[in-house]
């Protein structure tokens, strides 16, 4: 059982970056709307699984990105926010039952799925881009650019969690 | 000590999110100076390799156009080999040029970021080094940042970084090439020229004599709009480029075989002074 779960995780990890260098990077809707689908790996993550193994594979998938992407190591810096922030991110949407053994994702309601992805989004994608521009006199740019991208980011990765989700019974 | 070791295994979580933020930002500022991260980027083999496999597919779709451009060139050369504006052929060799030029094909390519960069199929194995300049049969692309045995990534004209020493072509003012207004990928701006130069909106800007990286006269662009700056003094200048940086196949690669020597010179008379 650790085994499947564990291969499914690497998987995911190598699909998802193949898939945000191949296919997103290269959209640029308007110029430069680019969704950063790649984050959905933390949205699929086991919840029960050990914190430092999260956070370290984390840090290496924004590294992949980054290193694709030749954008220094800003992918990086903003994965590993999101992975250390996820816990607290679950608390706040799923209040204290999802620590229970038997909680799962697709248990949820939508609009909870919904609200955890879409922090997850907004968080990452205000370091991300914060780290990419970093100028204040820029701040106006920092959220145009969280905002648009943001927003293609959700309808995408609303499109992928429906589409690969597992079957409910 | 007891009490330390708590403290670690406590917020274990928490340092090791510090620490891996702090390795991020490491990688990010130290190359805040003009070169990019010497191991984070994607001229290595793995990315090299990936985006030689998708440029393989997708460059199909392209081909018919890729030829147009390439015939296209072809009659621009042809034109000036039958009216005797180069030398003639027996007067070339290698103790007489002063530039080699390497073919490549990029295969991968951004322009929405701060800093685009890209990657183009030759490397360390074909002579590619750092600092050479890279064009198209349009104009102008970018500069040779890092390489790998078969892979270099280029630092395209659309980065912040960037700084190109350029002129007016008919006035031979010279400025400098800056990408400023870092959203619109078609356009780049040419400051430091002095306001008493008479400008045109549609005049060429070609590149200046003072690289030792690109020769002179090779095609940036046709002036869009200009203005005064903060200082009035010097014009801001938005160039269109020729080039449509969103479609690039196939490249130049330019050696200037005099560059060592001019570099040396100058370093000396610096340090003389």
């Amino acid at each position: 059982m650790i085994n499947s779960t564990s291969f499914l995780i690497v998987l995911r990890f190598i699909l998802l970056v193949l898939v945000q260098v191949l296919v997103f990077n290269k959209l640029n809707f308007f110029g430069y709307i680019n969704p950063l689908i790649y984050i959905l790996f933390l949205y699929w993550y086991p919840i029960k699984q050990n914190r430092t193994t999260f956070i370290i594979l984390c840090f290496f998938l924004g590294l992949c990105v980054d290193i694709f992407s030749d954008t220094l190591a800003i992918n990086a810096a903003a994965t590993v926010t999101i992975a250390y922030l996820r816990p607290t991110i679950m608390r706040f949407v799923f209040g204290v039952n999802y620590e229970f053994q038997s909680f799962k994702l697709n248990n949820s309601t939508k609009a909870q799925q919904f609200t955890f992805l879409a922090l997850l989004i907004i968080i990452h994608h205000l370091v991300y881009f914060t780290l990419e521009i970093f100028s204040f006199s820029n701040s106006l740019l920092i959220l145009q650019k969280t905002l648009t991208v943001g927003v293609s980011t959700l309808i995408l990765g609303i499109l992928f969690s429906t589409l690969f989700s597992s079957k409910k019974e | 000590m007891q009490q330390i070791i708590n403290f670690l295994i406590r917020y274990k979580i928490f340092l090791l999110y510090l620490f891996l933020l702090l390795i991020s930002f490491i990688f990010t500022f130290q190359s805040h100076s003009y070169h990019q991260s010497k191991f984070l980027n994607s001229s290595n083999f793995i990315t090299g390799s990936i985006y030689t496999f998708s440029d393989n597919v997708t460059s199909y779709f392209s081909l018919r156009e890729e030829n147009n451009k390439l015939v296209e060139e072809n009659k621009k050369l042809r034109d000036k080999l039958f009216n005797n504006v180069l030398l003639s052929p027996s007067k070339i060799d290698s103790t007489t040029v002063d530039y080699e030029v390497v073919r490549g094909r990029v295969i991968n390519n951004s322009y929405a970021d701060q800093r685009n960069y890209i990657t183009i199929n030759k490397g360390k194995n074909d002579s590619i080094v750092q600092d050479m300049g890279v064009i198209t049969d349009k104009g102008i692309l970018g500069i040779v940042e890092n390489t790998s045995d078969n892979f270099s990534t280029v630092q395209s004209i659309l980065s912040d970084k960037s700084n190109i020493n350029a002129k007016i072509k008919n006035s031979n003012h010279f400025g400098s090439l800056v990408w400023e207004n870092t959203t619109d990928y078609n356009v780049v701006q040419l400051i430091d020229i002095p306001r008493l130069v008479p400008l045109t909106i549609g005049d060429t800007i070609v590149t200046g004599a003072m690289s030792s990286i690109f020769p002179e006269n090779i095609p940036i662009g046709t002036i869009k709009r200009f203005d005064l700056d903060n200082s009035k003094s010097f014009y801001f200048i938005d160039v269109e480029l020729f080039n449509d940086m969103t479609n690039i196949g196939n490249i130049y690669i330019i050696r200037n075989l005099n560059r060592k020597e001019v570099l040396e010179l100058e370093a000396e008379t610096e340090a003389n002074d």
